[in-house]
This record gives C-alpha cells, sequence and structure tokens, in this order.
C-alpha cells in the first residue's frame, strides 16, 4: 500500500490525540486507534516503515507506535492477509 | 385525493389533555377539547358533507357544506370551524341543512364541466361524492352562465397536470403548500368570481417555485390536480403499505397499485416519520424501476474488454463463486471483499456482512456510510455510548432553537425540512452554519436569527469558539454536566475550551466568521430554551469530520440539551439505511450492534450461532480496499448497490484500483459506472420488488414490501444468500423476517424486534428490548448508554488542503432536490426536468475576475484531476469557494475530489477541495476518455450474448 498515505493517516491520528493532557494515556490512545481499526497489512507495513527510519512519521505518533509496538504486530502472519 | 382512502376527520386533532362530552345527532361523544364539530362527528361515526376540510390541514371554514345546528345557538355554523364544547347538542341533517347544502353544490356545479365519465377523478372525487351526499339533483341557474370552463390545462410538470376548469376555489391545495410542505408556491389570485389557483405569479407549475412535493395533489378534492400515471392508468385497486428508498427521512408510503403495476405512490398519513407528506423523489420519481435500462439477466464476461455472456443465476453464481475461491488461494484469505450499500435493506447488509466474515472468512466488508457518516459513528460512540442520533424527528416541535449545521434540510431531507419550517413558522429561532446561503437561512416566513458563512474546513473552530462563549461565559448546564457527565473530561474540556486562542475573536481569521455574530448565536443555543443540533455531510466529510461530531456532542451536553424532546444530536442521514447499514454490522471492525471484532465474547456468540470460526483482526475500509489492490494485496470485491466508481472521491484513483482487480462482482439494477467494470453481473432488485427493512435517520426500523415480483426472478437477500453458500458457507433462509430473527437474537438493541411486532406498531425506533418493548423515541433519557457522558477535547488542525496562487478556489460538493445520489435512479426519471446536469456554482466576483458568464463552459483543476461544468453564477456563494453536485457521471465531480480524509474512519474529505476555474471551449481529457470508455462498454453490453 502506499506508505505516504498511510504515514499521513497515522500523522492525522498522532495530532488528534497529541492535544490530550495525560501524555502516556494520548500515546496510548493513538496506537490503540490503529490496533482497533487497520487491516494487518496496514499496521505490518507500518511497522516495516518504522523500521526502515520512519520517513515522515511525526514524533508523537513515532513514540506512540513503538512503545505499542508489541500491540500493533498482527496476530497472523503475512500470509493470510 | 387518494383513491385508497383513508377516513378523513375533515380537521387536525387536538392535542388537549381535557376531553369534553357532547351530543351530535343524539349519539354522546368525548372528544379532546379544541376538537372541531366536523372531527368530533366523524369520530363517531356521523359524516358530515365537506369540500374545503381535509384533517392534515387548519380549518378554513369557506365551502359552506359543513353546516350544522346547535340547539340555543342562531345561524348554521361551519362544523369544520367550530370546537367542540361540553354539553353542547348539535344538529348535522335535517331539511334546512339538506337545502342549504343542495344550494352551494348548484352553486359549484354550475361551473364545473360534467364530464364524470371520462374524468381521471371518476369514482375518486370528493365533489362527485359530495354531490350524492346531498342528494342534488338539478342546477337551476343551467350551465350556460359565466363560467371558467374554458381554462387551458397545465401540462408543464412531468408527473401531474393543473385543470383549472375542475377547480373549485377551496384553497385545499394554497394550504396544503403552505402548511404542509412550506414552499408558498401556490397562491389565489383575483377576488370573487375571478378568483383562480395560481402557481407563482401566474406561471406555468414547472416553471414556478413549486417543488413538487405533491402535497397540493393529495388535498384536492377533484381533479383538478391529478397525477398524469392515473390519468395513463385509472384509478388504482388496492394499496401496499412500503418504505420510500430515497433520503434517510424514510417516508412511509402506499404503493397504489393495479395488480402488480404501481400507478402512484402516494405519503402514509399514518406514517411515523412524515405524517402523510413527500418530496418529489419518494412521491413521483420511482418509474427507474421499470426503467429499459433495468438489466433483468445474470451476465459474466473473463475481461473487462470482453462482451457480456448472457447466463443462467446457477452459472454467474458458481463462477463468482469460483473466482473468489481462486483468488483467495493464490493471493491469500484477505485479498477479497465486500461493499455494501445504504440502499440496501437491513437484511441484505445484515447478509453481506455474514458472507464476508463466515463465507471469505476475513473482515473485509464495508459499507458507503464510510464514504458520509461513518464519524457519526464513532464521534456520538464515544461521548454518549451509541452511534446514533439521538432524538425522533417529532422532536422538532418542541424545539426553541434549531442549530443547523452542514447539512440542506430543504434539499437533502425535504420532508423534515418542511417539519422544521413549520416549528419556525411557529416562533422557533434559527441558526445555519453553511458556506452558503442555504434555502433555509431565508425562505417564506423562516428567516435564520444566525447565517454562520463560514469558510469551509473550519467546522471545528467555529464549534470551538461557540464552547469558548458558553464557557466563558457561564452558561453551561452546571446542573446536568454535574449529574450526567464525566468530572475530569468535563474538566479538561472546559480549560481547553476557555483557552484565548478558542475565543471567537481569535478564530474569526480562521472561520471567517464575525465575532460578535458568533457569540450571538452561542448565546441563543444555550439560552434559547430547547437547543436542537441538526447536522449533515458538511460536518463529517472533512479531515476532522470524527471531532466536529464529537464538538456538536460537547456542545450539547455542556447546555444540558440532551435526554429529552426537544433537544438532541441530530444527524440527518444521506440515504434511506445509513443508519441500518451501520448497525447491521457493516463496519470491518465490528459486528452488528457496534460491537468490536477484537472482543472475544461477542466473537465467540457468532462463531456459535453461525458455526464457523471468525476473524479478529479489523478488515479493510473501502479507501484502504483501493489502496491494497493497487499494490497487488487486494484482488477481488463483491458490491451490492454501491457505485464506487462515480461517488467516491479521486474517481481515477477508484477506477485504477478497479481495473487492477481479477474479479469484480457487482449486484445492481443498471449497468452502473462500477459495473462497467465488472466481471459478474447480478441483477438485482428494486425496493418494490423485496422484502425488508429499513432504518431512518431516528432510528426507526419500518417495512419494505414487495409490490411486484423481482424483474430478474430473485430479490436481493436471496443473491447473497446463493453465493454464500456458492462459497460454502450455506445460508438457507426462506424469507428475510427469519434474517430478522437472526439478527433480533444476536443484537442486544434489536432484541424485541421482529416482522410481527413491526407490524403491529407501524415502526419501531431502537433501540427495542425487554427495557424498551416499544422502542425508543428519545435516548440517554436518564442516563448516557455509556454512563456518564464523555466530553472530548477537539483540537482544531487545519487540512492539509489548502488554497494557493495555483488553486486558489475551495471546492465543496453536495446534492438538489430532484436528484439522488450517484442519480442512477433519479436520472432514469423525469426528475431530469429540474437537473439534467451538474452546474458549477460560483460568486459573481469570482466569476467576474476570471470572465465567466452565466451558462459558460468552465474548467475546474485541482490536485487530483480535471473535469469541466457549465456556471452558474450565484450570490448563494461567498467569493472563494464554488459548488457542485455529483449526479451525473459525466461531470466528474469526484475525478477532482482528493483522497483526504477523516483521521479516525477515514470518510473523505469531499467538502475541501483547492481548485482553480477557467473558460474553457472544450471537455477535460478524463471527461473524453469516459465518453468513448462509456460508449465502449455500452457496445459489450448491447453485444451481450448467451452463454455457451
Amino acid at each position: 500500500m502506499d506508505i505516504q498515505h498511510l504515514v499521513e493517516m497515522a500523522n492525522q491520528i498522532g495530532k488528534f490525540h497529541e492535544a490530550f493532557p495525560d501524555r502516556n494515556e494520548a500515546l496510548g490512545d493513538a496506537a490503540g486507534h490503529i490496533r482497533r481499526f487497520w487491516d494487518p497489512r496496514m499496521r505490518r507495513q507500518l511497522l516495516e516503515h518504522v523500521d526502515l527510519g520512519a520517513a515522515g512519521l511525526e514524533p508523537f505518533i513515532l513514540e506512540a507506535i513503538r512503545l505499542k509496538r508489541t500491540d500493533l504486530t498482527p496476530r497472523t502472519p503475512a500470509t493470510r492477509s | 385525493m387518494t383513491a385508497i382512502a383513508d377516513l378523513d376527520y375533515g380537521t387536525p386533532p387536538s392535542a388537549a389533555p381535557k376531553t369534553v362530552s357532547l351530543t351530535i345527532d343524539g349519539v354522546p361523544v368525548a372528544v379532546p377539547e379544541g376538537t372541531s364539530i366536523m372531527r368530533a362527528a366523524i369520530t363517531a361515526g356521523i359524516g358530515i358533507p365537506k369540500l374545503c376540510a381535509t384533517d392534515s390541514l387548519d380549518a378554513f371554514g369557506s365551502c359552506r357544506l359543513c353546516l350544522v345546528e346547535i340547539e340555543g345557538r342562531k345561524g348554521f355554523p361551519a362544523s369544520c370551524t367550530t370546537p367542540s364544547e361540553a354539553g353542547m347538542r348539535v344538529i348535522t341533517q335535517n331539511s334546512r341543512l339538506a337545502d342549504l347544502r343542495r344550494g352551494v353544490m348548484e352553486l359549484y356545479i354550475s361551473d364545473h364541466p360534467l364530464d364524470c365519465l371520462t374524468c381521471s377523478a371518476n369514482g375518486d372525487c370528493e365533489l362527485q361524492d359530495m354531490a350524492g351526499a346531498v342528494g342534488l339533483r338539478d342546477v337551476r341557474y343551467g350551465y350556460e352562465g359565466e363560467n371558467h370552463l374554458g381554462i387551458a390545462k397545465d401540462t408543464s410538470n412531468p408527473y401531474f397536470t393543473f385543470e383549472p376548469s375542475k377547480c373549485i376555489v377551496c384553497s385545499r391545495c394554497v394550504r396544503a403548500c403552505e402548511e404542509v410542505q412550506g414552499t408558498y408556491a401556490l397562491t389565489i389570485d383575483g377576488r370573487g368570481f375571478d378568483s383562480k389557483v395560481s402557481p407563482g405569479q401566474m406561471e406555468d407549475f414547472l416553471s414556478s417555485e413549486c417543488v413538487s412535493c405533491g402535497a397540493c395533489i393529495q388535498a384536492c378534492p377533484t381533479a383538478t390536480l391529478m397525477e398524469k400515471s392515473v390519468i395513463e392508468a385509472g384509478t388504482p385497486d388496492y394499496a401496499v403499505v412500503t418504505t420510500c428508498a430515497y433520503c434517510g427521512v424514510g417516508c412511509s408510503f402506499k404503493a397504489e397499485m393495479k395488480g402488480s403495476q404501481v400507478v402512484r405512490m402516494t405519503p402514509n398519513k399514518d406514517g411515523h416519520a412524515n405524517h402523510g407528506h413527500s418530496c418529489v423523489k419518494g412521491r413521483f420519481a420511482w418509474g427507474y424501476a421499470s426503467h429499459p435500462d433495468r438489466i433483468t439477466s445474470p451476465m459474466i464476461r473473463k475481461k473487462i474488454s470482453d462482451p457480456w455472456q448472457v447466463v443462467s443465476w446457477d452459472e454467474a453464481i458458481r463462477y463468482a463463486a469460483s473466482e473468489f475461491k481462486r483468488i483467495q488461494q493464490t493471493h491469500g484469505v484477505g485479498s477479497v471483499g465486500a461493499i455494501s450499500s445504504s440502499r440496501c435493506t437491513n437484511e441484505e447488509t445484515y447478509l453481506m456482512q455474514k458472507l464476508v466474515r463466515a463465507a471469505f472468512g476475513n473482515n473485509n466488508i464495508d459499507t458507503c456510510a464510510r464514504v458520509c457518516h461513518s464519524p457519526t459513528g464513532y464521534g456520538l460512540k464515544t461521548t454518549m455510548g451509541e452511534s446514533a442520533g439521538t432524538q425522533d424527528f417529532d422532536s422538532v416541535r418542541e424545539t426553541d432553537v434549531m442549530f443547523v449545521i452542514g447539512a440542506n434540510p430543504t434539499d437533502g431531507h425535504p420532508v423534515f425540512a418542511s417539519a422544521m419550517k413549520r416549528r419556525l413558522r411557529e416562533g422557533a429561532k434559527l441558526i445555519v452554519a453553511d458556506p452558503r446561503r442555504i434555502d433555509l437561512v431565508r425562505s417564506p416566513h423562516v428567516e435564520a436569527s444566525y447565517h454562520l458563512k463560514l469558510r469551509p474546513g473550519t467546522n471545528v473552530a467555529l464549534l470551538n469558539a461557540m464552547a469558548h462563549v458558553i464557557v466563558t461565559e457561564g452558561l453551561v448546564d452546571e446542573a446536568f454536566v454535574t449529574a450526567r457527565c464525566e468530572g475530569p473530561s468535563l474538566a479538561q474540556w472546559r480549560e481547553f475550551v476557555a483557552r484565548p486562542e478558542q475565543s471567537p475573536e481569535a478564530t474569526a481569521a480562521v472561520t471567517g466568521v464575525a465575532a460578535d455574530t458568533l457569540r450571538g448565536a452561542a448565546r441563543l443555543y444555550a439560552t434559547g430554551g430547547n437547543g436542537a443540533i441538526y447536522y449533515g455531510l458538511g460536518v463529517t466529510e472533512h479531515s476532522q469530520g470524527s471531532t466536529a461530531v464529537m464538538a456538536i456532542a460537547n456542545l450539547a451536553m455542556a447546555t444540558g440539551n440532551i435526554g429529552r424532546e426537544g433537544v438532541g444530536v441530530n444527524p440527518l442521514r444521506g440515504q434511506n439505511n445509513v443508519q441500518g447499514s451501520c448497525d447491521m454490522g457493516s463496519f470491518p471492525h465490528e459486528f452488528p450492534g457496534y460491537r468490536h471484532v477484537l472482543d472475544d465474547s461477542v466473537r465467540n456468540l457468532f462463531q456459535d450461532t453461525w458455526g464457523v470460526t471468525l476473524e479478529s483482526e479489523p478488515g479493510l475500509r473501502i479507501p484502504n480496499m483501493f489502496d491494497a489492490a493497487l499494490e497487488g494485496s487486494f484482488k477481488g470485491l463483491y458490491l451490492e448497490g454501491e457505485d464506487i466508481a462515480q461517488s467516491d472521491p479521486n474517481t481515477q484513483h477508484v477506477t485504477a484500483a478497479l481495473e487492477a482487480m481479477e474479479c469484480i462482482v457487482v449486484q445492481d439494477l443498471f449497468l452502473v459506472e462500477t459495473a462497467k467494470f465488472a466481471h459478474v453481473f447480478l441483477p438485482g432488485s428494486s425496493f418494490l420488488e423485496k422484502d425488508g427493512t429499513f432504518t431512518n435517520a431516528e432510528r426507526r426500523i419500518s417495512r419494505v414490501r414487495k409490490v411486484m415480483p423481482p424483474l430478474a426472478g430473485k430479490e436481493d437477500w436471496e443473491i447473497t444468500a446463493l453465493l454464500s453458500t456458492a462459497l460454502g458457507f450455506p445460508m438457507t433462509y426462506h424469507h428475510p423476517s427469519e434474517i430478522m430473527d437472526e439478527i433480533a437474537r444476536l443484537t442486544p438493541t434489536f432484541t424485541g424486534v421482529s416482522y410481527a411486532r413491526i407490524d403491529e406498531l407501524g415502526s419501531i425506533q431502537w433501540p427495542c428490548n425487554a427495557s424498551h418493548p416499544a422502542g425508543t423515541p428519545v435516548m440517554h433519557e436518564q442516563e448516557f448508554v455509556r454512563g456518564k457522558g464523555r466530553f472530548i477535547m477537539t483540537e482544531y488542525v487545519a487540512t492539509h488542503e489548502r488554497v494557493n496562487g495555483r488553486y486558489p478556489l475551495i471546492l465543496t460538493t453536495g446534492r438538489i432536490l430532484s436528484q439522488y445520489n450517484v442519480g442512477a435512479q433519479t436520472r432514469r426519471t423525469e426528475n431530469v426536468a429540474w437537473h439534467e446536469e451538474d452546474r458549477l456554482e460560483i460568486h459573481p466576483h469570482d466569476a467576474e475576475e476570471r470572465g465567466i458568464k452565466e451558462g459558460d463552459w468552465v474548467g475546474i483543476v485541482s490536485r487530483a484531476g480535471e473535469t469541466t461544468l457549465r456556471a452558474v453564477i450565484s450570490e448563494r456563494m461567498q467569493p472563494g469557494v464554488v459548488y457542485t453536485t455529483f449526479h451525473h457521471p459525466e461531470s466528474g465531480a469526484n475525478v477532482i475530489t482528493t483522497e483526504n480524509s477523516d483521521w479516525a474512519t477515514n470518510c473523505p474529505e469531499y467538502k475541501v477541495t483547492a481548485v482553480q476555474v477557467m473558460p474553457v471551449f472544450n471537455s477535460s481529457e478524463w471527461q473524453e476518455r469516459h465518453r468513448q470508455f462509456n460508449q465502449q462498454q455500452l457496445a459489450l453490453l448491447g453485444r451481450a450474448q448467451p452463454g455457451t
């Protein structure tokens, strides 16, 4: 999938949650949103992008993804999606 | 007139709690205080002759046919205008009254053509009935005097005729246009004998301001206003109550029939959403169901450049199933999915998601609510705990202040707009937030107190500024928020909106709305009594659509405008079954009843019931499907009733995705734009050809009833069941009622719903369960569904779609009264008389700057693409903003819109596209390609051959 598009979507999610005063909760909620609404192949590709340097990802959402990486990792192997 | 007559009580009911007792012709009658004598008599089974009275209109007292005597009173009062009083003794029939009535009828008939036997209203005419009822046998004045018999018939309206020679000037049509519809298009021109009904200023109906809602025809007691379909086919024999398949109002209609032929659709007086009113679409635009473009045989083809092969149902279903299986074996379980539509019934959307989850084995199911109201589901669930509007439509009768934001009810939800206008005429106040001057801002006897003409894309800044005023000026309903909402979230939100940067003065530069205007509007909403917010796609179709919905919920909670009649948060759903399709689990992350696929207990419930293991990961949303198709991991798609190649943004991206797939199965009525990219075509059934239910914007579940056999032989739910069975997951329902029974077993908010219960109650608003056995008109009455209401901080984040020197204007899109969505239905009706093409509205200043004149062809260029339309120069627009509709495929409105989307739901940002507009002489390159592709596909359809 177009990684630039996924990066933009992730940044938008980050922007919404970043405004909340409890940073830890906000980081968890931002990552949780991706976990709850993104198809596994999208999450897998986002995580691969993080591993490749995370170009374009804004600091808040990048921190959230790194913090919740285990939760975001799809349960199903790539071949199933 | 309606051929399948309801009992007409002559005047509207009284809602007074006190009852009065009287006798009429010696019969004791008890009625609510304020009830007319006419209504009281008819309630007691005593008919009183009448012509100018009908119970949808206030009493008028002009025809003098309903005269009665009242013991102890002088004269002959009109029973329609005289209220019942305690102890009254009324006489409706005696020789004096008979003489008077006969005399009145003589005068009417002396100026009426005596062509009853060939008249289209023969047998369905109140004048004819009354002549009989009063015993008219002779007209002493003869027929040779001055009369109106030579006045020409007006046939300009495509759906009805106006024959003034048959008019008795009872004013029912004029009053219906005023009281029921609120358009004021009709008047009585002239005085005395010269009085005549006049559309506009003696214009023909088509040229006048008439919106063809049909209220005047419904009210007309003679053949003066008559449907052309009745003139052609004759009066209908029987009627079936069903639900309109157009907008989210979900009007109840009577399909008036001759055999299996629809003669006309008349709004059901007992309909809970519409109370006997209708609009031009539901009332008249049903002819598409029998349009020659209907495809009635299944077809398949290997490639989209091949001619179609007409095949049997068995072969088409077998081929589709084998293709999906092949793709999944080659590319993985997640390589296929489905998209349902809000034009499908609840039962159909339920089966679609069941097929995807159980037969495909993934969660790649989405529905067109993705591109309209998905932010409503997210925003209202987050703040209040339920993905639905809080009120019923009738709640507006108790509203003191209406705040309409991002909605154009007179065009999008016309029947409810009439209810709104009625309440506004009674004195309710109106705030409109919209970049355009929509009709509701100023129309006859309606004027908004505030029109917040904001810049597109700044809803959140505007809503935050309103919240700022409410918080900083001490207008919060402290008792409500303390008792009903979460304290910590309230404190956080209060601090957030009180910041100086949220003030109207600070946000004016962003929104374009002057600070004092905004302050006035906020004060009015917070202090004007019952405040109700009505919103539409102008709120949701933004990069901050979900944020704006939550900001709206914040406002309603902060002012205590939740949990009773007259208030609430009211999303006006675009299509008839947006609410229902969402309720039925049509999103890739949710089972029916808005329960997440990650929830093991919910998933186990469905697994146990369906007997199959279900995927716990969310699936692809519609825009994700396109991206995945272009990337190569998504190869097969099953669509029912949804035309993504026209309706979804960035058309060229969508069609590239469609071309990249290996099997597209389209189930539809016509060769819609998406079907031109399909490999299997399964001919669907219109709403007249199937049973089911729709759920409207007020959570009202209503029956759709089959009035004719499916043209292609199968109802849509049967087709989905066949495909599922062929995929290896058998579905063996015999009737959609069994599907609803399954939904009720599995969905806590639907446990009390069944076809029998809907038939008993007429309609049901969910939740309907042990706690609410008759349904729930108003939600969150005692507590929010989630317990305490949750305030959410709603930081304004400007969209990435910005104007610059190259794209200096903002394009926003919407719809028009006479057309519906992609127009597949309404373009195949006479509604094209009002809107034969999409046009670009542009402000005179922007037009002049570019040398654009009315009707000129202009090119509209965005970062996504280019198209051409003809210009309409209009001061409705603000400078810097242009507007168009998307009802005609060749317009290519969505060639211009971009893939920007809501952060939470991926709902596309249709409402903000930066564009340049310039005069042009030729079609765009896309339009040329589209024209050629369309011709090729129609030729391939024309060459369709029986398969071997």
